[in-house]
């Protein structure tokens, strides 16, 4: 096994985790404020990647694709925030459990009706297209790259809005005391839709990006979403380190496992079962990693409340 | 000493910077009933958690009957003895009275895995439940739902599902809380007799009733025992009188 | 009699004359639906255990049915290739037998319902739901990779399996048999609510804080209630694939965890009978509004959100009142 290999797997990892990152920063985010668990949240991230294929299936052009997929999931969010998930927000669990449920329904039932069930394609840009040469001689998607460093940078804006701006001080707030911003004079209703619109856009974003890597299709949305629970459950509930650093290991353990254990495997039997054996446990591995992040942390990496 | 029940030896506990008990050591004795007083943000819900075992002290131990419980969790503690109340009624609210009674015998007799027999009846459990609201004077609204209870007879339900345990100590975190002057008046006799069943550590404001029932009173300040002893030696105390009740000498 | 004992009744009786009114309207294909309705029925009963007194909001149920479909399709795919399930330390045969099925389909439920539950149980609250929810999802991309039998495609099994004494193969006696079940199953779930074990459930869903007071320990009966949960929907998922006569990974499935929730919420969770009611109403749905368009679940999405909204008592609460009886 070759260190570029390994090199190129690990970058794999990381561009897979920066991605769930945007999905799970935004929800840990909704429910560090609002207390709300979202189960419509990969409909916003398929939201994002339909807006980004047919706009630019329009016009060609991938900015224009980019800014579709944050304004139509930003919408989106504000809308249904607006009619249904802010008349959750003193609801117990399962109300919202069930209520988000019944969002995914009709998303993604609505967007069969408009695009039909086909998957779309989003196609990665000229110009971040091929190949690029890393220091070393590896070879590597360029997009893939440019992938990593956008949600990086995602993360880092995040990080500034959070920590350095008068919004960001509402929203930190808003998780300490609900009552107290009030009596600051917020108006906490528009703060809530802003939060939920902001969770939204930033899953519309990763689902553009990412839908130019897979195909765009009804229900994408959700493997995502449970991986990103998984995320958030290791590193702690309304936690935006804790989601960073939660992703980044999901991303890497999916991402590693599955293409190391089987060579591990090999080691010790048979090619055949070896290969079958490997992919079978790593589909579990990071089922198998929250596990034991559970037994050791029971409410997370980061996360104080439980 | 034999006749101790409970006791803290030198518990500590920490939150951050905050010492929310710095080394308390105080015991309950048979027959008596022990108040702990002291202003909001002294201590006496971290302590009480400690004896009861949601909090677990950074040093000492807690003893029942003469047994190391430190270990224990909360359920455990109450096998072994330790029947508390609530300063916030803990009740299933959408079950009526007599369910809420049964809990407690339940929990006495350690049998709940029991999948399919009624468990209205079974009784000996619905014996003691019954005796136990009898005792309280619920026995008249032992169909009621909880959630229809006035706060008062809430009170009273807290103190005997208690009861119905037939603990070897109570833990009473303040029972007298909002109960009006007659409430008051009521549960004080009550607990004035319930002494000599089983210890009691007494957690309350109603001042009243504290120089009414107890026989000996801590005062904790900042997480510190600054003083035991019986009513008066308490009342002529000046670190209390200066610390607690505010006055300078 | 309450409304809701009569609504109970009334529905309980629609089930069995089902058979009936198929052969005098000469609608055979009823009893097919009927009995999808009573095995998706037996499933929400399983989780009403969990989640309405317990109040485990499990978004993972779906483990369980595939658990019992997977027991169903293995054993039956043994036993018609003659094939035995393991010959090393010692042999293990397939089985066409439907008590036997049953038997490994709860076993291995239980067990599988005992180890999610630990794990599950350190938490509470939204982290309980994320967690049930990554756990299905592992069974699900397990059932795929697991080639050995079928991988993403399934298997089918050619012949239902037998039940001594009856002809399964025909959709009334098969459909006497699911019915049957369903009937055991409610008079336990109606015995359990009564039962010293039910009081300490409820009151553990209510006030956690108060049973570790008088000496019971929360988490361990929501445990032993998250085990029998997920061994009535094991036994459902067993039924389901024999009626079927097929068993893919879609049996794990989180769309599939979370319609077993829906069906009990539709019905009034936490009522003795909500979980029928929201069975036979959801089959229903699927069946006319699926007639009507392709889209119907946008339909459903619309109603669940309704339900949820304005009618937490769900379908039961609607004709029989609100209040839950307190007898």
């Amino acid at each position: 096994m070759s260190t570029i290999l390994i090199i190129e797997q690990v970058l794999n990892g990381l561009q897979s985790g920066v991605m769930l990152f945007l999905m799970a920063a935004g929800l840990t985010l909704i429910f560090g404020v609002m207390g709300l668990i979202n189960l419509a949240h990969g409909s916003l991230y398929m939201v994002g990647a339909f807006a980004a294929a047919a706009v630019a299936g329009l016009t060609g052009s991938f900015v224009l694709a980019l800014i579709a997929a944050l304004a139509a999931a930003a919408l989106a969010g504000a809308v249904i925030e607006t009619l249904v998930i802010r008349r959750l927000y003193d609801s117990d669990h399962l109300d919202q459990v069930l209520a988000t449920f019944a969002l995914i329904l009709i998303f993604s039932e609505g967007t069969r009706w408009v695009f039909g069930s086909f998957p779309l394609f989003l196609d990665i840009p000229d110009a971040l297209s091929g190949p690029v040469t890393l220091p070393g001689g590896i070879e590597y998607p360029l997009y893939r790259l440019a992938l990593i460093v956008a949600g990086l940078l995602v993360g880092v804006g995040l990080w500034v809005l959070i920590e350095r701006t008068r919004i960001g001080i509402q929203i930190r707030a808003g998780e300490n005391d609900r009552e107290m911003i009030a009596a600051l004079g917020v108006d906490i209703s528009r703060l809530y839709t802003l939060v939920f619109a902001l969770g939204a856009a930033l899953a519309g974003l990763a689902g553009a990006l990412v839908g130019a890597i897979q195909s765009v299709q009804v229900g994408m949305g959700e493997p995502v979403l449970i991986l990103a629970f998984v995320v958030i459950v290791i590193g702690g509930i309304g936690s935006i380190k804790g989601a960073f650093i939660g992703a980044l290991l999901v991303g890497l353990t999916d991402t590693l496992v599955g293409i190391f254990l089987p060579e591990v495997l090999k080691l010790f039997m048979d090619a055949a079962p070896a290969t079958s054996a490997g992919s079978a446990i790593a589909s579990m591995s990071i089922y198998i990693l929250m596990s034991l992040v559970l037994i050791w942390r029971p409410s997370g990496l980061f996360g104080a409340r439980i | 000493m034999t006749d101790i029940v409970l006791r803290t030896d030198g518990i500590s506990k920490s939150f951050g910077a905050l010492t929310a008990s710095n080394d308390i050591s105080i015991d309950l004795r048979a027959g008596e009933i022990h108040a702990i007083i002291g202003p909001n943000g002294a201590g006496k819900s971290t302590l009480i958690a400690q004896i009861c075992g949601s909090l677990q002290p950074d040093a000492g131990k807690v003893e029942l009957m003469g047994r190391d419980v430190t270990g224990f969790s909360t359920d455990q503690r109450a096998r072994a003895g330790l029947g508390r109340t609530f300063q916030i009624s803990a009740l299933a609210m959408e079950d009526t009275v007599l369910q809420n009674a049964l809990l407690g015998a339940l929990g006495a007799s350690g049998r709940p895995w029991r999948f399919w027999a009624g468990v209205l009846g079974d009784t000996a459990l619905r014996a003691r439940a019954e005796e136990a609201l009898a005792r309280v004077g619920l026995d008249g609204v032992a169909s009621k739902r909880c959630a229809d209870l006035s706060h008062g007879q809430r009170r009273q339900l807290e103190v005997a599902v208690a009861l119905t345990l037939r603990p070897c100590a109570f833990v009473m975190d303040e029972p007298m809380a909002g109960l009006g002057a007659a409430g008051s008046k009521e549960m004080t006799t009550f607990l004035d007799g319930l002494r000599q069943e089983a210890p009691i550590l007494l957690v309350e404001h109603d001042m009243d009733a504290v120089f009414a029932l107890a026989d000996r009173i801590s005062v904790l300040v900042y997480g510190e025992v600054i003083a035991t002893g019986t009513v008066d030696q308490i009342r002529a105390d000046a670190r209390v009188r200066e610390a607690y009740l505010g006055e300078t000498t | 009699m309450t409304r809701e004992t009569t609504f109970n009744a009334v529905l309980l009786l629609g089930l069995i004359a089902v058979p009936t009114w198929a052969l005098i309207m000469d609608q055979p294909f009823t009893i097919t639906l009927a009995t999808r309705a009573v095995i998706l029925a037996l499933a929400a009963a399983g989780l009403n255990i969990a989640l309405g007194i317990g109040g485990l909001v499990s978004l993972g149920h779906a483990v369980f049915f595939g658990i019992g479909g997977y027991a169903m399709g293995i054993l039956a795919h043994h036993a018609q290739s003659y094939s035995p399930l393991m010959d090393w330390p010692f042999v293990i045969e397939g089985t066409k037998f439907m008590p036997v099925i049953w038997l490994v389909a709860s076993v291995v439920s239980a067990l599988a319902a005992l180890v999610i539950g630990i794990l599950s149980l350190r938490t509470t609250g939204a982290y309980f739901i994320m967690i049930t929810l990554a756990f299905g999802q592992m069974f699900y991309y397990f059932a795929i990779s697991w080639s050995a039998y079928g991988g993403e495609d399934g298997m089918s099994i050619y012949v239902r399996n037998d039940f001594p004494g009856l002809n399964t193969l025909a959709p009334i006696q098969f459909y006497g048999l699911c019915l049957a079940m369903l009937v055991i199953v409610l008079i336990f779930s109606a015995r359990l609510r009564k039962s010293p074990f039910g009081l300490a459930l409820n009151a553990a869903r209510q006030v956690p804080a108060r049973l570790d007071a008088v000496g019971l320990n929360p988490v361990r009966l929501k445990l032993v209630a998250f085990v029998i949960s997920g061994v009535i929907t094991g036994l459902a998922g067993a039924l389901f694939a024999d009626l079927n006569r097929f068993v893919s990974p879609t049996m794990f499935s989180w769309q599939f965890s979370g319609e077993i929730m829906v069906l009990v919420i539709l019905g009034g969770v936490g009522r003795l009978f909500g979980p029928v009611a929201g069975a036979v109403t959801f089959v229903a749905l699927e069946h006319f509004l699926g007639g009507l368009t392709e889209f119907w679940h946008i339909f459903l999405g619309v109603i669940l959100l309704a339900v949820v909204l304005f009618a937490r008592g769900g379908i039961t609460g609607l004709v029989a009142g609100k209040e839950a009886s307190h007898d």
